[in-house]
């Protein structure tokens, strides 16, 4: 990318780039074609960096990129041996404290963890499954909250709103007992429209729209067709 | 000691078989049992799980054939999400089950014939053991062995393009399928280079089917007499009588033909069948309530299938039937071994129906799926390749399962099962002493017979995993062979 006057200079893994000024280093990479693996984050949302896979290093320290903006002569490390395997070693933790069965999970195929789990080659986690007991809350006549398959990233509480801007999604509880629930007086007058948004939105299958699984055939899926990142990638 | 053996079970050992047999002090048998030892616990953990996602949960049973678990679980929840009794799918959407069941049919029963029971009549049941597999069959008669190959990879293709994966696809949800059949899928099946095309597998399953009737003319008493003993037979038939894996209504009769079942209507399943439980086996006996427990015990699978159904709506396998059945002077079959003639027949007659659906336009439909009045609870039935079978699912008012009962297809072949080990023991083993490999192998042969799901998935290179014990009339062991 050329420099413009809104423009600064960074180098990602060696390579020297311009970028927009006031960006984050998540989209100044992706404006580059470079990707950086996120979760948590969502485009459009206000970044939390609670999942810390998008954990990049700047003059030797780690920094999560979606909430780190960059500045002029940044020098980032990104797609590097070290790093990708603090993120195979997120992502293994993710896996094993939850009750995550891709087989017969309906959000496989369009799942990002596990879009994630094949990026990074993950075959099996190295830590012990954790199998905690887990409800699947499905009073919503809309929406499952499958609980198992919950990671906290808070993208649908950031994201799915009534028009006077009401938070279907919220936290319950702390610490390991955190649970992300649909708030029940809400969750029963939900639109159909949000209610699909809300699965779309969930990077996993914790969000479950009501009665209509499995219809898009395997091979149509989203990363059936490239892996995950590769839509970044492959659009310099 | 003895019962150590017969009481523990070795859990989630897949495809494990063990067989205990008692004799006197005369060694004669006096007793012997099938253990089917594998415990899964597919019908509870399915509870509290959303309904839609039971076809593609249960399929996870079997990965030989996890097509009949799920269009068996998508027929029962068709019934939840208001699309009929099992006939209510547009055409497209039953179509497209049918094609995707019948060429599992297809590679199942193939795969059953070629790869795990081929090698007994190639190399005899007291051959080499070292040659008595599918390898051996390769090095020996190899055109044989690609053609087993070569006709369970299209079946394997026919679910791939209807499942979109080989194994453990997502073809049928409530309500009817997610794709259908594009003109470039159907020509990849229709005009496949040879030999993976249909027309092709018609000829070479007529050739398989020779293959059987030569063997069987060489020896006929041999196969005959092998584990053959009078018993019910129960199927699913369609409601004119036809043989149809797809739906129909059940249907047994008695080892004199005498109908004992009457064409009912299968979603009422509960009030004509009941399992009993044995502290010995994990696996249940099922029987027909009206007969009781010692005279309601029936057979499933290709030969019930041939001894209930009046006709083959194929034109090649009606032909191969009618000689079949001339062969018991139109009487029901009940030799064990007729079974992999009965099977031979089916694969015929899948190779026809796949070809002829290819051929129907309604495959290219759009109207993938339809939906009614929702109902709390369902009951699908299809003949998977080894027999009949049940799913039964019951929903809550937030669409999660709360009960699921499967009866699959080789815990209606339990008791038979049991009768053949002992037929066969009886046979094999009166007078002797000491257990030797063709006599281990012939109660295989029996065992293997009704394909039964511990068989085809771990009977891999022509071995089964078999532990076998012969009890004294005291208990005390008098010999024990093991099989890995």
């Amino acid at each position: 990318m050329e420099k413009t006057n809104n423009k600064i200079r960074i180098t990602i893994d060696g390579k020297r780039t311009y970028v927009t000024k006031g960006s984050t280093i998540v989209e100044a990479a992706k404006e580059n074609g470079i990707y950086i693996p996120t979760l948590c984050h969502f485009e459009g949302a206000d970044p939390k960096a609670c999942c810390r896979m998008c954990t990049v290093k700047i003059n030797n320290r780690m920094m999560t990129s979606c909430t780190t903006p960059v500045t002029e002569g940044m020098e980032i490390e990104n797609d590097t041996e070290e790093l990708n395997e603090v993120r195979k070693s997120i992502i293994e933790l993710l896996f094993v404290s939850g009750n995550h069965f891709c087989p017969a999970c309906e959000k496989s195929g369009n799942c990002e963890l596990q879009a994630l789990a094949y990026r990074y080659k993950m075959l099996v986690p190295r830590f012990p499954y954790s199998f905690p007991r887990k409800e699947v809350d499905a009073s919503s006549p809309k929406i499952i909250k499958e609980q198992n398959r919950c990671i906290a990233c808070k993208r649908c509480i950031k994201t799915i709103r009534d028009e006077h801007g009401k938070h279907y999604f919220a936290y319950k509880n702390r610490g390991q007992h955190l649970e992300v629930i649909l708030d029940p007086v809400l969750g029963d007058t939900m639109p159909d429209d949000l209610a699909k948004k809300a699965m779309e939105n969930c990077p996993v299958g914790s969000i479950l729209y009501k009665e209509k699984g499995f219809d898009q055939p395997i091979g149509t899926r989203k990363y059936d067709k490239q892996p995950i990142g590769s839509e970044i990638e492959n659009n310099v | 000691m003895s019962k150590k053996i017969t009481i523990e079970p070795v859990t989630r050992v897949e495809g494990h078989g063990k067989v205990t047999i008692q004799m006197d002090d005369n060694h004669q048998v006096i007793d012997s049992r099938l253990h089917i030892v594998e415990f899964r616990g597919f019908e509870r953990f399915v509870q509290g799980r959303p309904y839609w996602e039971a076809p593609v949960l249960v399929q996870r049973l079997c990965g030989i054939c996890p097509v009949s678990h799920h269009i068996a679980a998508a027929k029962a929840l068709d019934v939840i999400v208001g699309a009929g009794d099992g006939d209510g799918l547009t055409a497209v959407g039953e179509k497209m089950r049918r094609l995707m069941h019948y060429g599992q049919f297809f590679q199942s029963h193939v795969l059953h014939f070629f790869h795990l029971s081929s090698p007994d009549f190639l190399f005899g049941i007291d051959g080499d053991p070292a040659m008595r597999n599918i390898v051996g069959v390769a090095q020996v008669h190899k055109e044989l062995a690609v053609q087993g190959v070569m006709m369970r990879k299209f079946g394997q293709e026919v679910i791939r393009l209807t499942a979109g994966k080989k194994i453990h696809g997502t073809g049928a949800i409530p309500g009817g399928i997610n794709k259908n059949l594009s003109i470039a899928e159907r020509d990849e099946l229709l005009k496949g280079p040879d030999p993976l095309n249909a027309d092709k597998m018609i000829e070479w399953s007529l050739s398989a089917l020779e293959f059987f009737k030569n063997y069987h003319k060489q020896n006929h008493a041999k196969v005959d007499d092998f584990a053959s003993f009078p018993s019910n037979h129960l199927s699913m038939v369609r409601k004119d009588g036809a043989l149809d894996i797809y739906h129909g209504v059940l249907r047994a009769v008695d080892s004199e033909g005498n109908r004992i079942l009457d064409d009912v209507d299968y979603h009422e399943y509960y009030n004509y069948i009941e399992e009993e439980v044995k502290s010995w086996s994990y696996m249940k006996f099922p029987y027909l309530k009206h007969l009781g427990k010692e005279k309601g015990w029936y057979r499933v699978g290709p030969l019930a299938r041939l001894n209930t159904c009046d006709f083959i709506p194929s034109p090649l396998a009606q032909k191969e039937f009618e000689e079949y059945k001339a062969y018991t002077h139109g009487k029901p079959n009940n030799m064990s071994l007729h079974y992999h003639w009965a099977r031979l027949i089916e694969v015929l007659h899948a190779a026809e129906v796949i070809r002829d659906l290819l051929h129907d336009p309604d495959l290219q439909n759009e109207d993938l799926v339809v939906k009614g009045k929702k109902q709390k609870e369902g009951v699908g039935v299809i003949e998977a390749p080894r027999g009949t079978l049940f799913h039964h699912y019951k929903i809550d008012d937030n669409d999660l399962i709360t009960m699921a009962n499967l009866i699959v297809s080789t815990t209606n072949n339990n008791e038979p099962m049991n009768r053949a080990v002992e037929s066969t023991a009886r046979a094999f083993m009166n007078g002797q002493e000491t257990i030797t490999e063709p006599m281990m192998n012939a109660v295989e042969v029996a065992i293997r017979a009704y394909d039964p799901c511990l068989s085809c998935a771990t009977h891999a290179l022509g071995q089964m995993p078999l532990e076998m014990t012969i009890l004294g009339a005291s208990g005390r062991i008098l010999d024990h062979k093991m099989k890995d």
